[in-house]
């Protein structure tokens, strides 16, 4: 069994929900990470916040961002296990990120400490 | 020191029951003397060595009176300095339990076998390689420093856990013996919530939920001691004064910064002593399985997770998530499949139920899955027919 990550990826971290949607699309998050917990595939998940976030650039200069510049930014990313790409494929397709249209999840598998990889 | 009071307690019988008779349980009677006897001895051993040597050796001029500290404060403290020595990482869960069904709460061997399906010969045994290995490890009696005594209370919290669930769901017949179990497992926990260094959220959690799960106690078996489910229960029978008492200690565990899982569960649990079934109720419980299950996985919890899901997200949901589960060895799975399924798709809640029921290990579960089979197959025959 492999790890991987799933990271969520937003096409504009600017865009303000109402509280509503707010508190549907936390219902569907957990809905779907407690999913794949209750199939034991569960590793580990950090939501990050927009508020207050830098970007450290070459010779130390800091911005406020990442916003406006890049075209996407990191929302969060959680870790699973699965047997194969396939499986952790089939878990990214149940991320309620992917609602918004110009939104994706990128699956990444984590290198082992084995010397190899 | 076994020995001993065995002896003790035969000679007892021999003197009373020579001039009495015997009386009407000579067994439990032997029982009974043995484990008062087994009490005192432990308290006096223990009074001896925490408080009457140091006062001997502190007898030298100068210093005060060496009175015997016998006050139910100093009892308490020996208990619980007790309750971390067995409580040891050293020494595998269930001889912890033992040891602590036989020690702290003075449980006779053939007792404690009952209640894990054992015999005597193995309990013993399990039983005198769990001291061997305390004294190897010159585990000492004493309270853990104020840095490990966090870490320390976890283990003594699933041992104590462990022994509630050993009473509430054994398959041991003997009910009497097994809410005794119950009873002890809360008496532990109250007693560590007495203690300033050991009165943590966590135990009061665990206390919270085991209130809560106790409070149905009079409920959840018939006379003839079959389980009785939750939606079948009389609810004149759960013990309001048990659920408010878990509410007073769940308000209790509701400070500092960690959520355990006792947490979670003691939440799951009061949820569950609400009968009124409303949106609100699954929704909840199904957000605290989402949480527990990501802070520990166990297949009960991911097949009441999903059983909460069907409850607030709909049926249909809930079959697409308890497919993913795949536990296929076990008979709640089928029986969960089986009711999810029940007026969807009425033909597999059968074949649910009918593995279900051949998975089964006691004849009361495959009693119940019977049962149910039954219900759907006639169904299934009053809509087929003409």
């Amino acid at each position: 069994m492999d790890e991987f990550m799933l990271i969520f990826r937003h096409e504009d971290g600017n865009k303000v929900a109402s509280p509503e949607q707010l508190q549907a699309w936390m219902k569907q998050t957990m809905d779907w990470i407690g999913g794949i917990a209750a199939q034991n595939k569960f590793v580990g998940s950090n939501g990050l916040l927009f508020d207050g976030s830098k970007v450290v650039r070459h010779n130390s200069v800091v911005t406020n961002g990442p916003f406006g510049e890049i075209k996407e930014t990191i929302g969060g990313y959680i870790t699973v296990k699965a047997e194969s790409i396939e499986e952790a494929v089939a878990f990214a397709k149940g991320c309620p990120i992917l609602v918004g249209e110009g939104n994706s999840v990128e699956v990444r598998k984590i290198a082992k400490r084995d010397g190899v990889h | 020191m076994a020995e001993d009071i065995a002896s003790e307690t035969f000679l007892a019988a021999a003197q009373t029951w020579g001039l009495e008779g015997p009386p009407p349980n000579p067994t439990a009677w032997l029982y009974h003397v043995a484990k008062n006897k087994a009490r005192t001895t432990l308290q006096r051993e223990q009074v001896f060595r925490t408080n009457v040597t140091p006062a001997i050796k502190g007898l030298a001029p100068g210093n005060s009176d060496p009175e015997i500290d016998l006050s139910p404060q100093s009892i308490d403290d020996s208990q619980l300095q007790m309750m971390f020595a067995i409580c040891h990482p050293s020494i595998p869960p269930e001889a912890q339990i033992g040891l602590a069904l036989r020690i702290l709460c003075g449980f006779g061997i053939l007792e404690i076998a009952d209640a894990f399906l054992s015999n005597k010969e193995t309990i013993n045994k399990r039983l005198f390689r769990a001291r061997e290995k305390l004294r190897e490890e010159n585990i000492r009696i004493e309270l853990p420093s104020p840095a490990e005594i966090t870490s320390r209370l976890g283990t003594v919290l699933t041992t104590i856990y462990l022994l509630f669930n050993e009473g509430y769901y054994s398959e041991s017949g003997n009910a009497i013996l097994r809410k005794d179990f119950c009873l002890e497992a809360i008496r532990l926990c109250y007693m560590l919530t007495g203690n300033a260094s050991t009165d943590q959220p966590q135990v009061n959690a665990l206390l919270a939920l085991m209130c809560f799960h106790a409070s149905r106690f009079e409920a959840r078996v018939n006379n003839k001691g079959d389980i009785i489910l939750y939606e079948d229960q009389d609810t004149t029978l759960w013990n309001t004064e048990l659920i408010s008492r878990g509410g007073y200690y769940l308000s209790r565990a509701a400070h500092g910064d960690t959520l355990s899982t006792y947490h979670l569960e003691a939440m799951i649990a009061y949820w569950s002593t609400q009968k009124t079934d409303s949106p609100e109720k699954w929704e909840n419980i199904l957000q605290l399985y989402n949480q527990l299950l990501q802070l520990e996985y166990s297949p009960i919890a991911a097949l009441n997770r999903t059983y909460a899901l069907a409850r607030a997200n709909g049926k249909q949901a809930g079959i697409a998530e308890a497919i993913k589960l795949k536990l296929i060895d076990n008979h709640f799975y089928f029986a969960l499949l089986g009711e999810l399924y029940t007026n969807i798709d009425n033909g597999k809640a059968s074949e649910n139920f009918q593995r279900a029921m051949e998975l089964a290990r006691t004849p009361a579960d495959r009693a119940m899955m019977e049962k149910k089979m039954l219900s759907i197959t006639s169904c299934l025959k009053r809509t087929s027919s003409p």
